[in-house]
C-alpha cells in the first residue's frame, strides 16, 4: 500500500521534472498574454469616474462608439497615414540598400553595415532628441507631420535593411542565372525572378515598419508639434483619465494586425511552396541546376 | 565600371537618409550640448559645464536607470529562456501558436499595454492584493515604486529577449545534443555545456535589444513610477519638451549614449565578439 502511495508520488514528481520546462514556458505565455486580455475586458468596462482602473460593470456602449471620439479618430487617422507612408518609403529605401549590401562587394560596405546597425543600437530618447535639435536649429521643417514622417522612415529603414538581407542571403542564385540564359535583360530577371522570391521577406519587412511606426511614441514624443498620433493621444488623455474607447480602439487594431499576419503566413508559406515544386521539375528532367547554369 | 555604380546607386537614397536624420542631428545636438544662455540668445561657447552640471544633478537618475534596465534584462532572460527553449525543442505543431503569443503584445500599442500594468498593479486590483498578502508588498501599494518599472520594463521588451535566443535554439544541430548523450552527459551537463554555449549568440543579442532601449526608456517611470523612480529618459523629455534647456538635455543625451556604448563594449568584450558576430552575419 505505501509502496504503491510512494510509486503514485514518484511518477508526479517524474512528470514534474519532466514537463518543468513546458509548465514555466506555459506561465510565461500567460504572462504575455495577461495584459491583453485586460485591454479587452476594460474595453466592456462602464466606469463612473474619469478613471479606467477598475471594473465597474459591462457596457457595450464604447464598443458602439468605437470611433465617436473625434480627437481619438482624428490621431488614430493621422498616425495610420503616417505609418502607411513611412512604411512604402522605406521598404523600398531600405531593400535596395539590402540588395546593395548582400549583392555586391564595394568600396565602404563595412561602413554601410555600421551605418544601418547605429541606429538600432541608440536609444529612442537620443534618437528623438537629435532630430529635435536639429529641426530646432534649421528651424524648418515646422514641427508636424513633415518632421514625424521623416524621423519614422529613419528608424524604420534598419530594421526594413535587416529582414530584407536575411531573405536575399538564402537565395538561390542559379534562378537568376536560369533567367538570364533564357534571355532575360537584367532588369527582367530583377522584375520577374528575384522580386517574387524575396516578396516574403520585403512584406515581412513592410509589416514590421508599419507595426513599428504606428507604435512608436518616443521619437514621436520630440517630434510631432502640434501633430497628434494615437500614441500621443493616449499620452495625453493619460494625465486627465483614458477614455473606454481607447481600449476599443486598441482592440480593433489587435484584431486587424492578426489577420494581416495570418494573410502573411499564409502568404509566405504559399511561397514557399512555389519554390519547393522546382527542384523536384527539374530532377524530373534529370537536369541539375548547376549544370543548366553552366551551358 | 557601370557595376562599380551600382552598388552606390542602390544605397544612396538610404545613407543620404540616414546621414542627413540620424548623423548630422547628432553633429547638431553635439554643438548644442556645447552652447549656454537660454532659448533665443543661446550661444555657442564649448561650455563643457553643462556636462558636468548635468552629470551631477542627476547622477541618480543615470545610476536608476542603469540598475532598473539591468534588473528588468536579467530577469527577462530567465523568462525568456524556458519558453524559447519550449518553443524551439518541444512545441511540435504549437510552434506556430506560441510564437505568436510571443509577438501578441506588440499587437497592441506599447502605451496601451503599460497602462494595462497600471490598472493591473493599482491599488484595488488583485494582483496588488495577493502581492500584499504574501508579504511582497507590505504597504499594500506597487504602483510608484521601483518594483512596478522594473515589472513594465521586463514586460514590455520581453518578445525582444525571447525571438532572438528562440532564433539562436532552434539553428542548434540537435545531434550535438544527442552526441553529448552517448558521451554519458547527463540532461543537466548537455544543457550547460552544449545547448547554453551554442545559444549564446542569441542570449547576448537578446540581453542588448533589452538592456539599450530600457535604459533609455521613460514611459514605464512615468506611468507605474512615482517622483523617486525618474529614470534618466524622463530627466532628457521633461528638459527638453517642457523647461527647453536644451542644451542641459542634449548632453544629458550624449551622456547616455555615451554611457551605453561603453557598456555594450564591456559587455560584449565579456561575452565573447563571436557570440555577437555570429548573430551579425545572418
Amino acid at each position: 500500500m505505501s509502496a504503491d502511495r510512494e510509486g503514485a508520488g514518484g511518477r508526479a514528481w517524474r512528470w514534474l521534472r519532466e514537463h518543468a520546462v513546458n509548465i514555466a514556458a506555459g506561465l510565461v505565455v500567460l504572462y504575455l498574454l495577461i495584459p491583453i486580455a485586460v485591454i479587452f475586458v476594460f474595453s466592456f468596462n462602464d466606469p463612473q469616474g474619469r478613471y479606467n482602473f477598475t471594473w465597474v460593470g459591462f457596457t457595450l456602449s464604447h464598443w458602439g462608439n468605437a470611433f465617436g471620439l473625434e480627437d481619438l479618430t482624428d490621431a488614430l487617422l493621422t498616425s495610420l497615414k503616417l505609418a502607411l507612408l513611412a512604411t512604402v518609403i522605406s521598404t523600398v529605401i531600405g531593400t535596395l540598400m539590402a540588395l546593395a549590401l548582400v549583392r555586391h562587394n564595394f568600396f565602404g560596405r563595412r561602413l554601410a553595415n555600421f551605418l544601418i546597425v547605429i541606429p538600432m543600437a541608440t536609444p529612442e530618447v537620443v534618437m528623438g532628441a537629435a532630430l529635435l535639435s536639429f529641426f530646432l536649429i534649421l528651424n524648418t521643417p515646422p514641427l508636424g507631420f513633415q518632421t514625424l514622417l521623416i524621423a519614422h522612415v529613419m528608424f524604420c529603414i534598419s530594421f526594413v535593411v535587416v529582414v530584407v538581407r536575411s531573405r536575399l542571403i538564402g537565395f538561390d542564385r542559379s534562378l537568376e542565372e536560369a533567367a538570364r540564359d533564357l534571355g532575360a535583360s537584367s532588369f527582367e530577371t530583377f522584375r520577374l525572378v528575384t522580386l517574387p522570391l524575396i516578396m516574403p521577406g520585403i512584406f515581412g519587412a513592410a509589416m514590421l515598419a508599419f507595426a513599428l511606426s504606428i507604435d512608436d511614441f518616443v521619437i514621436s514624443n520630440f517630434n510631432s508639434g502640434t501633430t497628434v498620433t494615437f500614441p500621443l493621444y493616449i499620452f495625453g488623455a493619460a494625465q486627465r483619465g483614458i477614455p473606454v474607447e481607447v481600449n476599443v480602439v486598441a482592440m480593433i487594431l489587435f484584431f486587424f494586425t492578426v489577420a494581416a499576419m495570418g494573410f502573411a503566413t499564409w502568404q509566405q508559406r504559399r511561397a514557399e511552396k512555389m519554390a519547393s515544386i522546382r527542384p523536384e521539375q527539374e530532377a524530373g528532367a534529370g537536369f541539375p541546376a548547376g549544370a543548366a547554369a553552366a551551358t | 565600371m557601370r557595376r562599380r555604380i551600382v552598388p552606390y546607386f542602390l544605397l544612396s537614397p538610404g545613407t543620404i537618409w540616414l546621414v542627413l536624420f540620424f548623423v548630422v542631428p547628432l553633429y547638431y545636438m553635439g554643438k548644442l550640448s556645447l552652447e549656454s544662455g537660454v532659448v533665443g540668445s543661446l550661444e555657442f561657447n564649448w561650455n563643457w559645464s553643462n556636462y558636468s552640471e548635468a552629470l551631477s544633478l542627476y547622477d541618480s537618475q543615470f545610476i536608476r536607470s542603469f540598475v532598473y534596465a539591468g534588473v528588468a534584462t536579467l530577469l527577462a532572460l530567465l523568462i525568456s529562456y524556458p519558453l524559447a527553449y519550449t518553443i524551439a525543442f518541444k512545441a511540435g505543431r504549437w510552434r506556430n501558436a506560441l510564437l505568436f503569443a510571443v509577438v501578441a503584445p506588440f499587437f497592441t500599442t506599447y502605451l496601451i499595454r503599460t497602462l494595462a500594468w497600471e490598472t493591473m498593479l493599482s491599488d484595488e486590483s488583485p494582483v496588488t492584493k495577493f502581492l500584499h498578502t504574501v508579504g511582497l508588498a507590505p504597504s499594500g501599494h506597487v504602483l510608484a515604486t521601483s518594483g512596478a518599472v522594473i515589472a513594465g520594463l521586463t514586460y514590455n521588451f520581453l518578445p525582444f529577449m525571447i525571438l532572438p535566443i528562440y532564433a539562436s535554439l532552434e539553428r542548434i544541430d540537435v545531434r550535438l545534443i544527442e552526441a553529448s548523450k552517448d558521451l554519458y552527459c547527463s540532461a543537466a551537463q548537455g544543457f550547460w555545456r552544449v545547448t547554453l554555449p551554442l545559444s549564446a549568440p542569441g542570449i547576448v543579442a537578446g540581453t542588448l535589444l533589452t538592456f539599450i532601449p530600457a535604459a533609455g526608456d521613460y514611459v514605464n517611470a512615468q506611468f507605474l513610477g512615482g517622483v523617486g523612480n525618474r529614470m534618466i529618459g524622463n530627466v532628457i523629455q521633461s528638459l527638453y519638451l517642457t523647461q527647453s534647456n536644451y542644451p542641459s538635455a542634449a548632453a544629458l543625451s550624449f551622456v547616455l549614449m555615451g554611457l551605453i556604448m561603453v557598456a555594450v563594449v564591456v559587455y560584449i568584450r565579456f561575452a565573447g565578439s563571436e557570440a555577437l558576430m555570429g548573430e551579425e552575419a545572418v
